[in-house]
């Protein structure tokens, strides 16, 4: 199935490539990919780029259909991909989404250094697997009824907090403070309620983790001071979604837009890009919905991390308060944001799709927390179990060209089966302990799909997005100990 | 005639299901799905059971809504699934009886999660020639 593309691209310049628009008729804007000449052989040994040409097909699109330098083939939009599209006769897509809404990253800083932590990343990495449920099949600690669910939909990051996890200000350090207003739990299926319901507070499997880091360079020690960040300080980053919930809300409405494909006339080259107007009775409910399972996203999130804030107090004897386990910034790398941008130079309200992208506001922009205005957004960016993180910050340049959008993450060059014949006769955790990280996992499988060799150097990706001034680096950390589902 | 194949992607996983009929393509889809899942399943005792009954504008939405049925019923009942008994199929309704073995440590582990079957390059043929049906689904994983 997989097969290398061999379609027409312009070089722009050194990091920006264009698929011209007259390349399939249909398409209402060019595609523009950010990548190294490097990144982009890898990009074309997939079918990535012919996606990032059928989502310019979608009504309303404007500007470009985007893909960020992680990108990867997809189920209809490409992973990595962006495209924004007008509200009045503009469309939304679930596709252009994924099924895992609001799969996202939250880092939370420390008092800590290495010294103090590396003789215990072993008892931490066995007390976050045993105190936070991860793993195919895993069932929540949280036992909550119907009703309150459907209070979790509505609040997101508040309802957590309100039930005793995590702290107030937990909430402003959150991307939309960790609640979608559009919310409305009405518009959520039963089906999506019964999986959401024993789901809450879990992991996840996959490429999902909690991660304890250490940072390793600091590039801009002026932005990392005012995030309280320094080189050898101990960080924990968060990855994981809205679960099963998110999964069918995204299932429900594919069939929901199937048929408004249908009814509204909508002419597309892939039956996954199903979409309807912004304005249609199904393109709103489709966006309160996947404000529901964005807003449980956020409460999961909210809920794993006050776990670990609890299990560093236990294991170092103190409080999350004293070992300043503050959270930095939490992001969504796979939604839908109603947001304003400058277009040819007006300002106009878009839906902006982020599949396996991340916002990335400048500074002084009003949706960012008042304590980050001069600096810009955080933009959390995860690599792979063996290899590096980042904390970079949005720019002005972001806003002109990506409607403030970048990169999420390294993105896979590898498909699982050929991860597992890469792997045989290797012990992979043998191996990540070898390089000094301590890796706790549900499944064997798990690890080797999940090994470096499937996934781009996240740092050749995050480069991409310092070169071009879309994101710019602050620090990067590196892995002490990681649970997996 | 094999029941099914696993067919690469990059970050998620599809397979090809066949039949010499549609009732059986149907069957060899589910077999494929949750052989991803759990592997091998063909031995496990059946301790569960379930009865469903879809409706789909055509033939593909009624194979999505069908794999995505039993995810849902897989997940929510902590069941891994076996044994499917179509009792009606149509292009638009599909009625069945599934079985299947309670999720447990010791007999029965998932090995792999999947979110949902997409409709990314999704088909469901007959093949004049040979008579054979062919179905095709890419899951997200």
């Amino acid at each position: 199935m997989k097969q290398s593309w061999d379609g027409p691209l312009n070089k722009i310049d050194e990091y920006r490539w264009e698929i011209p628009k007259d390349y399939l008729p249909g398409m209402r804007v060019p595609g523009l990919i950010y990548a190294s000449t490097n990144l982009l052989e890898k990009i074309r040994q997939d079918q990535a780029m012919e996606q990032v040409a059928n989502v310019a097909f979608l009504p309303g699109i404007v500007g470009h259909s985007l893909a960020m330098p992680d990108i990867h083939w997809g189920y209809g939009f490409p992973v990595g991909g962006v495209a924004a599209t007008t509200l009045d006769d503009g469309v939304i897509s679930p596709g252009g989404v994924g099924f895992d809404l609001n799969c996202g990253i939250r880092l939370l800083r420390t008092n800590l250094t290495l010294k103090e932590v590396k003789p215990k990343v072993e008892l931490l990495v066995n007390e976050l697997f045993r105190a936070v449920p991860s793993g195919v099949g895993s069932k929540g600690k949280i036992k909550i009824s119907y009703n309150e669910i459907r209070d979790v939909l509505r609040k997101g990051s508040k309802w957590a907090v309100e039930r005793g996890f995590g702290w107030e200000e937990d909430v402003l350090f959150t991307e939309e403070e960790g609640c979608m207003k559009d919310a409305n739990p009405d518009l959520v299926s039963q089906h999506a309620l019964e999986r959401g319901k024993p789901q809450l507070g879990t992991l996840g499997s996959g490429n999902h983790f909690l991660e304890i880091q250490v940072i390793d360079k600091v590039y801009d020690p002026e932005v990392a001071r005012e995030l309280r960040l320094e080189e050898g300080q101990i960080t924990v980053m968060i990855h994981c979604g809205s679960r099963g919930l998110g999964h069918q809300v995204c299932t429900d409405y594919l069939v929901t837009m199937q048929k408004a494909v249908q009814k509204y006339r909508i002419q597309l080259p892939d039956r996954q890009l199903a979409c309807a107007p912004l304005s249609s009775p199904e393109g709103k409910n489709y966006y309160a919905a996947m404000a529901c399972a964005a807003n449980y996203a956020w409460a999961n999130r909210q809920c794993i991390m006050h776990w670990t804030r609890e299990v560093f107090a236990k294991v170092f004897r103190s409080t999350p308060e004293e070992l300043g386990l503050k959270l930095i910034y939490d992001v969504a790398h796979n939604i839908a944001k109603i947001e304003e941008h400058n277009l040819e130079g007006k300002k106009i309200k878009l839906c902006v799709h982020r599949k396996g992208a991340t916002r990335a506001f400048p500074p002084f922009h009003p949706d960012i927390p008042k304590k980050y205005r001069k600096i810009g957004q955080p933009v959390l960016i995860p690599g792979d179990m063996g290899r590096c993180s980042y904390c970079l910050v949005g720019t002005e340049k972001a806003m002109e060209e990506t409607f403030g959008s970048t990169c999420h993450g390294a993105g896979r060059v590898m498909s699982r089966m050929k991860a597992k014949k890469e792997a045989r006769g290797r012990d992979i955790q043998q191996e990540l302990r070898e390089k000094g990280i301590i890796v706790k996992a549900e499944s064997r499988g798990t690890l080797v799909e999940e090994m470096s060799d499937a996934y781009k150097d996240v740092s050749e990706v995050v480069e991409v997005m310092h070169q071009t001034g879309i994101s710019r680096k602050v620090v990067r950390m590196r892995p002490l100990g990681v649970i997996k589902g | 005639m094999k029941e099914f194949e696993i067919l690469e992607h990059t970050a998620d996983i599809g397979i090809a299901a066949y039949g010499k009929t549609k009732r059986e393509v149907f069957i060899n889809a589910a077999r494929g799905m949750f052989e991803i899942i759990a592997g091998r399943t063909k031995n496990l005792k059946e301790n569960f059971c379930d009865k469903i009954k879809l409706e789909a504008d055509n033939l593909e939405g009624l194979l999505f809504a069908w794999l995505n049925e039993l995810l849902y019923i897989s997940e929510t009942k902590l069941v891994i699934l076996n044994k499917f008994e179509i009792k009606d199929l149509s292009n638009n309704k599909i009625g069945a009886e599934v079985k299947g073995t309670k999720i447990n440590r010791l007999n029965c582990k998932i090995k792999k999660e999947i979110k949902a079957a997409t409709y990314y390059r999704l088909e469901i043929k007959k093949d004049e020639k040979s008579g054979l049906w062919r179905a095709q689904v890419i899951f997200d994983i």
